[in-house]
């Protein structure tokens, strides 16, 4: 079985996979998606198994359809990237198989989204339906500011931020939880704790252990389940923590960033991705 | 490893180098915070990383 692994930008996470295969006596190919020209008929891939690393959520996507036409196992697979790199879609997913999460509603319009702004209540959230760390995420407060966002969003972006995706704001204690899933195990948790109501640690959001309790490993199962069509993979779960309904999902990650949650939790999460796809490895082998 | 210091090409400062640097690696400028990613190994050099983009993230 020939191992690759899709990146460009070596963060400190390839660096310590890279390091985890090492360690395991695993050659391992790297491929650079800036150097890749395929053709969708004739594409020979030289792996048979490939880790998505791709820091653009895009080129991702799209490696992973090419690498999988034409018979490369890919983690994760494009089925569950494309959910996982689209909040409506994840929403959507989510709400199928009866996860909780936050109230959410998605608008077409400046008027179908302030009248879903006043239905949830301020204040809510705006998000861009693709994006992460944290960038473009809109608190809003009144509806002054719900007008202006919204007229902001109409006139300056592209057609992607003509689709309005709104949730309730969920009043947490100022951290949220980030759950990491290999397979179908949650492996470790983080609070991701802040002043600030962004807590992405992207942003400046401290680590800290999270006991993984059979709650929270719970919810985390139900939404890597529903964002893989029940096989799993290498996720990382948001949850936000309500005073009354408890945990709820926020997004699922597919190409999680860890490197602030090894030593917070003493597990060693970049090997036990590369233990993960060794076995997926030995599974394909055995086919 | 021909060098293990390298100069940052934003701001000029000193930039130490591990002992296992990659093809690719981002490294950070301690004094200025420019990322500057490794293009090339022997000799070494680097080039100002590029720039966030809309969809990048994890």
């Amino acid at each position: 079985m020939r191992i690759g692994v899709l990146c460009s930008r070596v963060r400190v996470e390839e660096k310590l996979l890279f390091n985890a295969f090492a360690e395991r006596g695993v050659d391992v190919v790297r491929l650079d998606e800036r150097e890749l020209a395929i053709q969708p008929t004739s594409f020979i891939p030289n792996v048979d198994i490939l880790l998505e690393r791709s820091v653009s959520t895009n080129a991702g996507l799209i490696a992973a359809q090419l690498f999988e036409a034409v018979g490369t196992t890919v983690i994760n697979n494009y089925h569950t990237a494309s959910i996982c790199a689209d909040k409506i879609r994840t929403s959507l997913v989510l709400a199928q198989h009866g996860v909780p999460q936050p109230i959410t509603e998605i608008a077409f319009s400046e008027e179908s989204a302030l009248q879903a702004i006043e239905r949830i209540g301020y204040p809510v959230v705006l998000k861009p339906p693709v994006g992460s760390w944290g960038r473009l995420l809109a608190r809003i407060n009144d509806r002054d500011a719900a007008e202006a966002i919204i007229e902001h969003k109409l006139t300056l972006g592209s057609y992607q931020h003509h689709v309005f995706y709104i949730q309730e704001y969920i009043t947490k204690p100022q951290r949220d939880i980030r759950a990491f899933v290999i397979g179908t195990e949650v492996i470790c948790a983080i609070y991701r704790q802040s002043s600030h109501w962004i807590t992405n640690t992207a942003r400046g959001g401290q680590a800290a252990n999270c006991p993984v309790t059979d709650e929270l490993a719970h919810i985390c199962q139900q939404a890597a389940l529903a964002v893989s069509n029940q096989q799993g993979g290498i996720l990382a779960i948001d949850i936000l923590e309500d005073e009354h309904r408890g945990y709820l999902v926020c997004e699922v990650n597919h190409t999680m960033e860890f490197r602030n949650s090894i030593d917070t939790t003493g597990v060693n999460i970049p090997m036990r991705i590369v233990q993960y796809v060794l076995e997926v490895a030995q599974g394909v082998a055995a086919r | 490893m021909m060098s293990h210091t390298i100069e940052c090409l934003e701001c000029g400062a000193t930039l130490n180098l591990a002992s296992d640097l990659m093809l690719g690696e981002i490294l950070a400028c301690p004094d200025c915070a420019v990322e500057l990613e490794v293009v090339s190994l022997d000799p070494i050099q680097v080039d100002l990383a590029p720039m966030e983009v809309e969809d990048w993230g994890e």
